[in-house]
């Protein structure tokens, strides 16, 4: 399934080099992460160097050059968050899942990220699981929302 | 043509419109120290050892003499102490990555500059991209280029296409100023195409990889 | 209902009178905030069982249910607020649904979901008389609760695309920007440059094309109020821009904001879609002869394209690295044409200073900086939330007045302004007036306008270490002092945030943020040493004491 999708998308931006990020982006989107050959096919159609792609893909942290768990978490790190615990926080989160920021775990469960505001700051500090704010969390609060998702 | 006058170190210099306080310099023979400059690349601004001090109406700015037109009137001070000052700390910086690299020890003795100031990470890599813009403006073959951002990129081969092109090339090697670019290709060959690395013109000759000879140091 | 194209100035004033003759100003109307800390808190339950009420007793014609952009309280989310009387309900859970339903319909108040003070415990039903709310002058926040950011004719009935209607129909584009060049309206994302400058800039650049920019980033940690605007009132932000188009000279412009807002991209694109088919964007608009269209763009989630040079290399496909300044953006913007990229708030004045005037606008705020400001208000204070408040007004009515003072009981240390590119300033400057040159002037730059209170248990060190720890993983890496500097400005941050500073440190630190200021490419490595300069001035003691002797024990430098 995702592999049509991902044709559709690379034929559809075919021969438009300019329009590389708005591909990486559709892609990432549609399938969590780029796959090495799947920047190469979207090197050849677009008419971009490969490294191009590669270093468009290597800079951006929304995308992912390794396939993403099934459940993204995401701790806050804005200035607010961190004026309020997220350290903490985050530490709990780190333990819970045994992840570091940008890592994914072997069962690919959860891929655990870090970054900043969100604009809802006075829900300081926040756990953000697919999409789904967690606000005013505290360390202890972690384990009951994490263990939700399977 | 209308042609510009400006003032460098006091010198009179004459510039056509368009032109870098840096090209106008060389001309003049006023040394701008560089290192991300190459004459067959496009001004990169990356280092910023170029800074010059540039009075102009009443201000002064800080620019990249690189990139920075030539202005009517405007005076150019290629040394100063604010000047110096910046290529002291950029220099300091630098060699917290490649200590040894021969333009870096020369420019740390004209501008006093401590290579052991700065928290040490021998990458060697001072990420000039001069590698990365010569394969990509001149070679056009993008073998090797910049990943990632902020303080961890780094420049890297692209080992699928390393594999082809940069055996008879090996023209970056010698523009690196740290000779990085020469190791980071070998290790990409070892580690990513082993014994497998394609040439067209091994039968007429065996291109020579440069040594890294370190250079030795009077000791502080 | 598809609608037909509005054709002229006069459609419009028909179709707005046809709208509010169609609403009962006295109907009253419940409008549940979506703001993003109210969502964050479950609104949409709370808007959604208002709506299966209401569907399910039949109260349709007795009863408007209406969900919102950012009210601006958002401390005490999630916000309703019920009109005629504007009367305000904090903290609304589905479970309070029948008991306002049941009380607006009688005309009275749910005592127990109003304002309470919280040390005399006195009540405040109506938004004037909240002392969040009261403080405030609302110019272009205020219309939020009553606007559906999805249903443009809400944005009609207050008044929307008036200011336009003027512009096209009674102003050459000259009298236009010259109106805008009067109320010396100065950027609000950060730069403080008059608009009007920059406008003129770009009108006159020789290139025929010329294109405008939103610029909707807000990577400024702690700012959320431009995305509030954007997300709770699109239309105010589009008719700024296209106001602008016509005075520039412009047949294109881009709204380019973060990718990680999904309400915020459903709003936007409704708001262009709506507006393209009331013929407010698209060819010959509303009959003047003008043509202007509007294309939304995307960041990838990095910091630096925020930044005008480096966000228009992102629009145009490019990585975005920024250029230098003396290549200016207005002269040679995206692909090299010139380009004026404004900030969200910005673009939401232009509509105001068209329909009230220079005059009106330059009569707020003090003699530099004129209008209002918007206002993140967070870290450790009582009252978070979005606000509003002239140009000019003290510092210590945002903080106590407005704010509330510091949670939990504790007392100011500081105040941080502009994020990881401003500075902090000891509460007992706190008599200082907002304004772009005074708080520069203190080392504490607006910026966009978040505004954090630091309590005493702040560790200012600390505070330093983590906005350096934060622009490190931004930086593009193009040059030098930014990338090199950075990185080894928070190392020695990072010791002396534990404690284990070297000898020499403080040396080291001032030298790297005097090179990496002058030095860098771009406003990101420019101003990375700002807040350490801010804390070498006011709290410098605190640095020192994290030095250690050699020899054992703490030495100040």
């Amino acid at each position: 399934m995702c592999e049509k999708k991902i044709d559709e998308i690379i034929e559809k931006y075919r021969g438009q080099p300019s329009s590389l990020i708005h591909a990486l982006v559709e892609i990432q989107h549609e399938n969590h992460w780029l796959p090495r050959e799947v920047m190469h096919r979207v090197a050849d159609a677009l008419a971009v160097p490969f490294a191009q792609v590669m270093q468009i893909a290597s800079f951006y942290k929304t995308f992912s050059l390794t396939p993403k768990g099934r459940h993204e978490v995401h701790v806050c790190t804005g200035m607010t968050c961190h004026l309020r615990g997220a350290a903490k926080l985050l530490e709990r989160v780190e333990e819970l899942t045994g992840l570091k920021a940008g890592e994914t775990d072997a069962d690919s469960r959860f891929t655990l990220d870090t970054g900043a505001c969100l604009g809802s700051c006075s829900i300081a500090p926040e756990l953000i699981v697919d999409g789904k704010h967690y606000g005013r969390m505290t360390p202890d609060k972690a384990e009951a929302v994490l263990k939700s998702y399977e | 043509m209308t042609e510009i006058v400006l003032t460098i170190d006091g010198k009179e210099v004459r510039a056509a419109p368009g032109e870098t306080v840096l090209a106008a310099a060389q001309r003049a023979d006023i040394y701008i120290p560089t290192l991300c400059h190459h004459e067959k690349l496009e001004a990169f601004g990356g280092c910023r050892l170029c800074m010059v001090e540039v009075e102009s109406r009443g201000w002064t700015s800080y620019v990249v003499s690189c990139l920075y037109p030539v202005a009517k009137d405007i005076v150019v001070r290629t040394r100063s102490e604010k000047v110096d000052k910046i290529r002291k700390v950029l220099v300091e910086e630098l060699m917290a990555h490649a200590p040894d690299a021969p333009e870096l020890i020369r420019l740390a003795e004209e501008y006093g500059a401590d290579r052991d100031r700065f928290e040490r990470e021998a990458s060697f890599c001072i990420l000039c991209g001069l590698c990365v813009r010569y394969c990509n403006e001149v070679k056009q073959k993008n073998a090797v280029s910049f990943f990632d951002n902020g303080a961890v990129r780094e420049i890297k081969f692209v080992p699928e296409i390393a594999k082809e092109e940069c055996w008879d090339c090996q023209e970056c090697f010698t523009i690196c100023p740290t000779s990085y670019a020469q190791a980071a290709y070998l290790l990409t060959e070892a580690l990513a195409f082993p014994g497998q690395r394609k040439s067209h013109t091994h039968k007429t000759h065996t291109p020579t990889i440069i040594p890294i000879i370190p250079v030795a140091v009077n000791s502080r | 209902m598809t609608m037909a194209r509005l054709q002229s100035a006069a459609e419009l004033e028909d179709l707005r009178a046809d709208i509010l003759a169609r609403r009962d100003p006295a109907k009253p109307c419940i409008a549940v905030c979506a703001g993003a800390a109210c969502d964050g808190q479950d609104s949409a339950t709370v808007a959604a069982t208002f709506l299966a009420a209401v569907d399910q007793q039949k109260l349709g014609g007795k009863l408007e249910v209406r969900t919102t952009g950012c009210h601006g309280y958002c401390e005490k989310g999630p916000n309703v607020v019920v009109t005629p009387g504007d009367i305000c309900y904090f903290e609304v859970s589905p479970t309070d649904v029948p008991d306002i339903i049941a009380a607006t319909l009688k005309g009275e108040v749910v005592e127990r979901l109003v304002y309470k003070d919280p040390v005399t415990g006195a009540k405040a039903v109506h938004m004037n008389e909240v002392p969040f709310y009261k403080h405030q002058t609302r110019l272009l926040i205020g219309d939020n609760p009553k606007i559906d950011p999805m249903k443009i004719d809400d944005y009609l009935a207050v008044g929307g695309y008036a200011a336009l209607v003027k512009a096209l129909s009674t102003m050459t584009p000259d009298q236009v920007l010259d109106e805008v060049k009067r109320a010396n309206l100065r950027g609000r994302g950060g730069g403080g440059f008059p608009a009007g400058s920059k406008w003129e800039t770009t009108k006159n650049a020789p290139e025929k094309i010329k294109y405008v920019i939103v610029n909707g980033h807000e990577g400024e940690s702690a700012a959320f109020m431009d995305r509030a605007m954007l997300t709770g009132n699109p239309h105010k932000i589009l008719e700024g821009l296209i106001i602008g188009a016509y005075a520039i000279g412009a047949q294109k412009g881009f709204m380019y904001t973060r990718h990680d807002m999904p309400l915020l991209e459903k709003h936007v694109r409704n708001a262009l879609t709506q507006a393209k088919e009331y013929g407010l964007l698209g060819e010959n608009i509303l009959g003047s002869g003008f043509d202007f269209e509007v294309e939304l763009h995307f960041d990838v989630g990095i910091f630096v394209s925020g930044e005008s040079s480096a966000l228009m290399r992102s629009i145009e496909g490019n990585p975005p690295e920024p250029r230098p300044k003396y290549i200016r953006t207005s002269v040679s913007g995206i692909w090299d044409k010139p380009s004026n990229l404004n900030n969200v708030e910005t673009w939401a004045n232009v509509p105001q200073i068209i329909s009230r005037g220079a005059e009106w606008f330059t009569s707020i705020g003090s003699e530099k900086s004129k209008g209002t400001k918007l206002i993140s208000l967070s870290g450790n204070v009582v009252n978070s939330g979005v606000v509003e408040v002239p140009m000019g007004t003290p510092l210590r009515t945002l903080v106590f007045d407005i704010g509330g003072g510091v949670r939990d009981g504790k007392t100011l240390k500081a105040i941080h302004f502009g994020g990881a590119m401003g500075g902090s300033i000891p509460a007992s400057l706190l008599d200082a007036p907002l304004d772009f040159d005074g708080m520069s002037k203190l080392g504490a730059p607006i910026g966009a306008g978040g505004l954090l209170l630091m309590d005493e248990d702040t560790d200012m060190v600390e505070v330093a270490r983590y906005l350096m720890d934060f622009l490190t993983k931004e930086s593009c890496g193009k040059c030098v002092p930014c990338r090199e500097g950075m990185q080894q400005m928070l190392q020695i941050l990072t010791r002396l945030a534990k404690g284990e500073g070297k000898k020499g440190d403080l040396e080291r630190l001032q030298d790297l943020v005097e090179v990496t200021g002058v030095a860098s490419l771009c406003a990101l490595g420019k101003t990375s040493g700002d807040p350490l300069k801010s804390m070498f001035r006011y709290f410098k003691p605190e640095y020192e004491s994290r030095i250690v002797d050699i020899a054992g024990g703490s030495e100040s430098k």
